[in-house]
């Protein structure tokens, strides 16, 4: 029972990473309509800047702000510069280039920065809270930060024009176009606000799993699963569905003999793809109603 | 060759006298020729990479009949091209089955293994499709260590095996035989997927491709042809996987990791989606770039290989062969005009 | 073809001669030596996931760079041909053959990985080209029998394994054991030497052993449950990444066990540090390079030679990176049989001469570790000495300990 209670915490903690970047693949899928494989290097490299910023000696939240702020605008120019020319192209060819951006970023992290594992600092108390062990204090900041992530994005989609416009956007261009959207402007605006969240959640995990050029790939398949469960339209549901991840990801490596131990990963993928075959848009998503 | 015939009968252009199908044939036989001829005038070293070109062909084209015949996605090919090749290397190095005899074995697994997978997929839809086959690539190596099936694995250890020696007393080096071998699969495998193209089943996969709704409407068994296009797509990545392990002597859970599958997808969107001969341009590609981008910078070698990646995005946004068709047709229109 | 196998024939049979008569004054090539150079192959993962090796390789270079710079071995200039695998064996094949079918090099040297050491050793071994001083500690690379051309560097995982089981066996007979270990040949081999170190009592001491991979995010899970399972002993068989996590996690939830880090993960700089220095203290590990950020040998002559060879050749080098000196001190090991192989630079030669390694003391190894080998000795580096951190800096105690797999 306590090792059940331990590893039910440990799971929260490690689902906090999980569903923080969930909410960044639910940000870009709201605005593109579809994965960008290279979220997770996106996360890292702005994570590298931060890093860089913190090394020549400026205030952590000095830092962070620049790097949100430089990560909305990279991710807006990167819009802008990489896909806009290729709109009309087939989705397949977006993949491609999400494959080359991957490559590059991995590869130029690593050339500028080493391959070494460097410690990225928690802007959050460092003693554990309440004398209990299990949660630090960076986990519980985590978990906020990401509410507090979840209710913005929340208000902005749900109660303002911007988001309204940005949802028309990505959901029926031409219709969008129609009543006087800018939809390229939407879909740029939404690649910058994937970006930053991207950043935050990059800033977030790195103290807990030290910062490294390939530190995402992992956590990417997790928050993708995280997201997908969740159900791809409901940044509430993505944010649900990484905490269970991180659980049942931890409790099936645990208890389930033998195989759990050397499987986690397996089993984890298994049991979303089952939600999936039983709830095709996820828990909390909306079921798409295919038109002839 | 099916999409090119839509074009040619439209248009019907002829070029030097030759109509477009002509002009298919003669290239085909052409570069068959030059294919039997190149390993007697290269070095070794070079034989094996282009017998790898040619595996990987098969392999890319495996997918390619999924995705570019059937329209689904899938990032998850590396597991199949894995269970051809763990196939072959159990049955060679433990049971002691001669090579050639291991490839339909490996094939008709895979087959089955595609079938399978394919059933639980056919709930699963484009982006969903692509996160489940994601997660089969990431979960792979780690399926191919598990301890239970250690004893013929060789668990994280692998499985070396020995390379094949030139029949009849041919004499070829083991190198020259092994790229005739695979030059004959390839091209059993390539007329194969061709006429399954112009069959009535690849056009019961089309029609799903293109319109899934309409299919069902006329009476096409949509889940039976899904998770078929899945098994036959796994085949051909299996028997390509069952050539690499012999071609390479070797088999291990890290050989075979997601970025094998990302290989796959880049060669396949390279090539030209949906078109056969693409798939050896795509083949070469992910054979040479790499070692081409390496030579560049060695600390940014990937970053190259991103910027290039790009570059032929944009230059061949529907691929090789598309923009081999798009030429071909500029080149057709202007001698037409000038006649 | 032909041409070239009869070459290379001529040159064996020569090497055989030159074996029963050894008159040195003759100048002898293989494929990759002349008067003027020597090529020497290598394979490194530059990309993917195991990138952070790549540093090997290019410290490697580095260090060639000085030694041409200072006129050569024997007057020959190296010529350091490596090329990167990304870490899959496939791919090492295909670079092996074409170091030795198109760039015509002496040897590959370091090769790094156990899987794509695999992959090759029979092509280099049919080949007769030396694979020489491979980057693992797998038992594998040390079979002369089976295996005449490729031989082994550093000590091996499984000796290191049974000196943490003497250990264990001597200080904490009663221990219950946690194991923390990578799910690859590497973490398997370090299993198996503790393991068979403690011999019958490994079934009762061992109360959990745990593997994780490369793709996982953490370790947290598996340290949760160590800790939950009641060991006290807990034998730490990962990467930087993760033994630094693991060091983490286990001060978090308050664990505090005897703790055995192996050798891979045991630089101050890139894994004690990020974990926090208090947090590691009193962690137990073996030694047998000196740790460029440990302040014991601030003032050590080695040191400093290897810190100004750092700063003139290789400033843009991760100095508080453990590869870096590791590097530093396998290249001077090749150099040494180069050396030694004197004008007949043929590759049964060189592989003579790597058999032939007598105590050679080189600066960056831990005072009383020498490299000794011998035709039936492929293991160079067999000493280790256990050690203490003390929040600072490592302590070596006990005696210079050596495995007991390998020969002589």
């Amino acid at each position: 029972m306590e090792l059940f209670l331990h590893q039910l915490l440990a799971g929260i903690a490690t689902g906090g990473i999980y569903a923080c970047m969930a909410l960044a693949v639910v940000m870009i899928y709201q605005s593109i309509d579809h994965f960008n494989f290279a979220q997770g290097e996106m996360a890292m490299f702005s994570t590298y800047i931060a890093w860089q910023l913190l090394a020549w000696g400026w205030p952590y939240w000095g830092a962070f702000a620049a790097t949100v702020a430089l990560s909305f605008i990279g991710g807006v120019v990167i819009e802008r510069t990489l896909f806009k020319p290729i709109r009309n192209a087939p989705v397949l060819s977006h993949i491609v280039v999400f494959i080359a951006m991957f490559s590059i970023l991995n590869s130029v992290a690593g050339f500028t920065w080493e391959y070494t594992i460097k410690s990225f600092p928690s802007p959050f108390p460092s003693e554990p809270l309440f004398g209990n062990r299990l949660i630090s204090a960076h986990d519980l900041g985590m978990i906020g930060i990401t509410v507090v992530l979840l209710v913005l994005l929340y208000v902005l989609f749900r109660h303002t024009r911007l988001g309204l416009a940005m949802r028309a956007a990505a959901a029926n261009p031409e219709s969008a176009r129609l009543v006087g959207i800018r939809v390229g402007w939407m879909v740029a605006l939404g690649w910058g606000l994937a970006a930053a969240i991207g950043a935050i959640a990059g800033m977030m995990i790195a103290p807990i799993v030290f910062l490294e050029p390939n530190m995402m790939l992992g956590i990417l398949l997790y928050g993708l699963a995280g997201a997908v469960v969740g159900g791809l339209t409901s940044p509430v549901g993505a944010v649900i569905g990484g905490f269970a991840v991180g659980i049942v990801e931890n409790l099936a490596g645990t208890f389930i003999p033998v195989i759990g131990k050397e499987l986690k990963l397996t089993i984890a993928l298994v049991l979303i793809v089952a939600v999936l075959m039983i709830k095709p848009s996820g828990l909390f998503g909306r079921t798409a109603v295919s038109r002839v | 060759m099916a999409a090119r015939e839509d074009i040619a009968e439209v248009a019907a252009p002829r070029v030097g006298g030759l109509t477009f199908p002509a002009w298919q044939r003669l290239l085909t036989v052409g570069v068959l020729i030059v294919g039997l001829a190149i390993p007697l005038f290269v070095r070794n070293f070079t034989v094996f990479q282009l017998t790898l070109v040619m595996i990987y062909a098969i392999a890319i084209l495996g997918l390619n009949l999924l995705t570019g015949i059937n329209g689904q996605f899938s990032l998850g090919h590396s597991a199949f091209y894995a269970i051809g090749a763990y196939t072959t290397a159990i049955l060679m190095d433990r049971f002691g089955v001669p090579y050639a005899l291991t490839l339909p074995v490996a094939g008709v697994i895979c087959l089955i293994a595609g079938f399978l997978f394919g059933l639980p997929a056919l709930r699963l839809e484009g982006l969903y499709l692509a996160l489940a086959t994601f997660a089969l690539a990431v979960a792979t190596p780690q399926l191919l260590k598990l301890s239970l099936f250690e004893r013929w694995t060789g668990g994280v250890q692998g499985i070396v095996i020995v390379k094949p020696d030139p029949p009849f007393g041919l004499p070829l080096s083991q190198d020259q035989w092994l790229y005739y071998f695979t030059l004959a699969v390839l091209v059993v495998m390539f007329a194969a997927a061709a006429r399954l193209i112009s069959s009535r089943t690849g056009r019961a996969l089309k029609a799903i491709r293109d319109n899934p709704l309409a299919a069902k409407a006329m009476g096409i068994d949509t889940a039976l042809y899904k998770s078929l296009a899945f098994g036959v797509s796994a085949l051909y990545t299996g028997v390509a996987g069952a050539l690499g392990a012999i071609v390479i002597q070797f088999v291990a859970p890290d050989s075979f990791t997601f970025f094998l599958a990302v290989s796959f997808l880049v060669g396949m969107v390279v090539g030209g989606v949906g078109s056969i001969p693409g798939a050896l341009i795509g083949g070469a590609f992910i054979m040479f770039v790499p070692n081409l981008a390496e030579q560049v910078s060695k600390g940014l070698a990937w970053a190259v290989y991103g910027v290039i990646l790009i570059l032929v995005i944009y230059v061949m946004p529907t691929g090789a062969a598309g923009f081999v068709r798009l030429v071909a047709g500029r080149v057709a229109r202007v001698v037409s005009s000038n006649r | 073809m032909t041409t070239r196998r009869t070459l290379l024939a001529a040159a064996a049979l020569a090497g055989v001669a030159l074996v029963s008569s050894p008159s040195l004054a003759q100048k002898k090539y293989d494929p990759g030596a002349s008067d003027t150079e020597i090529k020497v192959g290598n394979i490194n993962p530059y990309s993917g996931p195991a990138s952070a090796y790549g540093l090997i390789g290019k410290t490697i270079d580095a260090y060639f760079k000085k030694v041409n710079a200072e006129g050569g071995i024997n007057g020959r200039k190296i010529t350091f041909i490596s090329y990167d695998d990304g870490f899959s064996p496939p791919k090492t094949v295909e670079q092996a053959r074409k170091l030795v079918e198109s760039d015509e090099v002496l040897l590959i040297f370091q090769s790094l990985g156990t899987a794509g050491n695999t992959a090759i050793q029979k092509y280099m071994n049919g080949k007769k080209v030396p694979q020489l001083f491979v980057a693992t500690g797998a038992t594998q690379f040390g079979n002369p029998k089976e295996y005449p051309w490729t031989m082994g560097w550093q000590p091996n995982y499984q000796s290191e394994g049974r000196i943490y089981a003497k250990y264990i066996l001597d200080k904490h007979p009663a221990g219950k054991i946690g194991i923390l270990y990578q799910n690859d040949d590497y973490g398997k081999d370090y299993l198996k030497g503790l393991k068979d170190g403690l011999g019958a009592k490994a079934a009762s001491m061992i109360v959990a052993e745990l593997p994780y991979e490369v793709a996982d995010p953490t370790v947290d899970s598996q340290i949760v449950t160590l800790k939950s399972k009641g060991a006290d002993v807990f034998f730490n068989v990962t990467t930087p990444k993760f033994a630094a996590q693991a060091i983490r996690k286990a001060a978090e939830i308050g664990w505090k066990p005897v703790h055995l880090l192996n050798n891979v993960s045991n630089s101050v700089g890139s894994v004690l540090k990020p974990a926090g220095l208090e947090a590691s203290k009193d962690i137990l590990s073996t030694g047998y390079i000196k740790d460029a950020t440990d302040p014991t040998w601030k003032d050590d002559a080695a040191m400093k030679e290897w810190e100004a060879f750092m700063n003139k050749y290789f400033p843009d080098g991760d100095k508080t990176s453990s590869f870096t000196n590791y590097a530093y001190t396998v290249a001077q090991s090749l150099v040494q049989v180069l050396k030694q192989a004197g004008n007949e630079l043929t590759r049964e030669n060189v592989m003579k001469q790597a058999a032939n390694l007598k105590n050679v003391e080189l600066g960056m190894l831990l005072p009383g570790i020498k490299l000794n080998s011998g035709p039936n000795d492929f293991y160079p580096i067999e000493q280790m000495q256990m050690q203490r951190f003390d929040g600072e800096r490592w302590h070596l105690f006990g005696p210079v300990m050596s495995g007991e797999i390998g020969g002589s």
